[in-house]
């Protein structure tokens, strides 16, 4: 004891400040125990709490600044795996049942201010609800479209069923474009628009995969229910429809182009509405007849008898 | 080390040692060496079973084959909860299958320009596409089923809808009616159900309990789209 107090009165005297701030001499002396006093280590998130009010919320869960931070972290978690391995691709089923139906309720139900993929998604994407949805809404059209012609055609004469198999293929091949394609082609003038404006909110590619992929569920019933040949209960469902559909896809797009300048930013989301519509649209036109009045079968036997006295 | 252990208890009470309680005293002060054989017993019984059907006639080999796959058609038809179609999987009963079902199912020559019903090559399409993409998506979803035991079990719970479209051709040689259509109808409804549950009998323990729902759906999707192949068959 008597040896350290002199080794210590000693540096005291020669060095007064390095003693309190050298690590070097505490890990010198074995006897001695340092107390290290770290900063807070709490996340950003928790100081903003406080000053939260009811229009703050709305705006970070729009905004998702609440798990912005864990969404990082997240996803840095996640995809570890090389993209040549099997596991790489598990990531992207990683849902239970209850989830999908959670994010099906989601897409059916636009709640105004609340953003679909930051309520449903939470940095987990999954393929499966896009992949299988775009199949069975696939096979739907093509059902529905066949089932359809068949009762407005019934009662003709001339009429012969054929099951129209080829428009399997075409349904397949219109559908998958738009899911992939009209998410990819968003993605990019998003990550460009991201270059040149901070936007506060950027979505990944998977993500808007996602939201268009659950988007499209709606479909699934209005096509079923398509199969009733009258014109105005069509567009009626072509009405409800794109509006459900529609308004979840502005909902979750709207706060990553609302930063930009005005003008780019409806028409982004005006461009989004727009090949909605044309799908929709376009379906309807292409694979249901047109019901036609009336269908008796004396309309249809008059014309050729009044051509061949004619001729 | 020996002295601690004494002096730490009290003279007075007798409190028993825990079991192997000495065992962390114990020092090793050389290596002792471990050897032996690790042989595999099963080794030779392989080799005798692989040489002995190399001589057997041509006639046992293909009766063999054709039984195991119709002990598995018995399988599907009265579907139990058994390992026996997962176990030994081959792949020769859904291949009769398929082409049973794809040659039936072709539109003829006639009517090739118009719309009409698959060509061959679109039903065999369907089939080994549609089983291969169900088995990547209850693979990825997480279950613990091989690849060509989850092909094996689709392709063979395709029977009872193979019946359905012999019976839908034998019931199209009568008079069309609605009282035709509702027969195939009824027919087809049917063994579409019964090809769902022989399915799920054999896939659905296979999957992770709270992913169970997701990963049957697709198969359902899949009957569903054969059936309406089958009920929707017109003959020029």
């Amino acid at each position: 004891m008597d040896t350290n107090n002199s080794c210590g009165a000693e540096r005291v005297d020669s060095h007064p400040m390095r003693e309190f701030g050298d690590a070097a001499t505490s890990a010198a002396n074995p006897g001695t125990t340092t107390i290290h006093i770290e900063g807070p280590s709490e996340s950003p998130t928790h100081q903003p709490g406080l000053p939260r009010g009811s229009g703050g919320e709305e705006d970070d869960e729009l905004l998702g600044n609440d798990d912005s931070d864990k969404t990082e972290l997240l996803a840095g978690q996640k995809k570890s795996s090389p993209f040549w391995t099997f596991e790489y691709y598990q990531t992207f089923f990683d849902v239970d049942t209850y989830q999908v139906f959670d994010r099906i309720k989601g897409s059916l139900l636009p709640i105004p201010g609340k953003n679909f993929v930051r309520l449903y998604i939470r940095s987990n994407p999954d393929l499966y609800g896009p992949f299988w949805i775009c199949a069975t809404l696939v096979f739907a059209i093509a059902i529905s479209g066949n089932l359809s012609n068949f009762l407005i055609h019934l009662g003709e004469k001339t009429y012969h069923y054929v099951p129209e198999f080829r428009k399997v293929s075409i349904a397949a091949t219109i559908i998958y474009a738009y899911a992939w394609l009209v998410p990819l082609a968003l993605w990019g003038f998003l990550m460009w628009r991201n270059s040149k404006v901070m936007n506060i909110v950027s979505y990944s590619f998977l993500e808007i995969v996602c939201v268009y992929g659950y988007s499209l569920f709606i479909y699934i019933p209005t096509a079923v229910l398509w199969i009733i040949p009258q014109k105005a209960v069509r567009w009626i469902l072509v009405m409800i429809a794109l509006g459900i559909s529609g308004s979840v896809l502005a909902m979750t797009f709207w706060p990553a182009v609302r930063e930009d300048n005005r003008r780019i930013a409806l028409a982004t989301i005006g461009t989004i509405v727009l090949l909605h519509t044309l799908l929709s649209v376009g379906c309807l036109a292409y694979f249901f007849d047109a019901p036609e009045m009336d269908h008796l079968p004396t309309t249809t036997v008059a014309p050729n008898q009044t051509v061949a006295t004619a001729k | 080390m020996a002295k601690a252990a004494e002096s730490s208890g009290d003279p007075g009470t007798t409190s028993p040692r825990p079991l192997f309680a000495g065992l962390s005293d114990i020092s090793i002060s050389q290596d002792i060496p471990v050897e032996g054989e690790i042989t595999i017993p099963m080794r030779s019984h392989i080799r005798e079973f692989d040489s002995s059907t190399l001589n057997e006639s041509v006639q046992n080999t293909i009766m063999r084959d054709l039984k195991a796959v119709g002990k598995k058609f018995m399988h599907v038809l009265y579907p139990r909860k058994s390992n026996t179609l997962l176990r030994d999987w081959d792949l020769w009963g859904p291949l009769i299958l398929c082409v049973t079902l794809a040659l039936m199912l072709q539109r003829s020559s006639i009517d090739s320009e118009k719309d009409g019903g698959p060509q061959f090559a679109e039903v065999f399409v369907i089939v080994w596409f549609g089983a291969v993409t169900i088995t990547l998506n209850s693979k990825l979803l997480g279950g613990n089923i091989s690849f060509f035991q989850s092909l094996c079990v689709l392709g063979y719970c395709i029977l009872p809808l193979t019946v359905a479209m012999l019976v839908c051709r034998l019931v199209l040689l009568a008079e069309p009616g609605p009282i035709n259509f509702m027969v195939r109808l009824f027919v087809v409804i049917v063994m579409f159900a019964w090809s769902i549950v022989a399915s799920t009998a054999f896939l659905a323990d296979s999957q992770p309990p709270n992913r169970k729902a997701l990963a049957i759906y697709p198969v359902f999707l899949f009957y569903f789209v054969i059936s309406w192949m089958i009920l929707t068959f017109t003959p020029q």
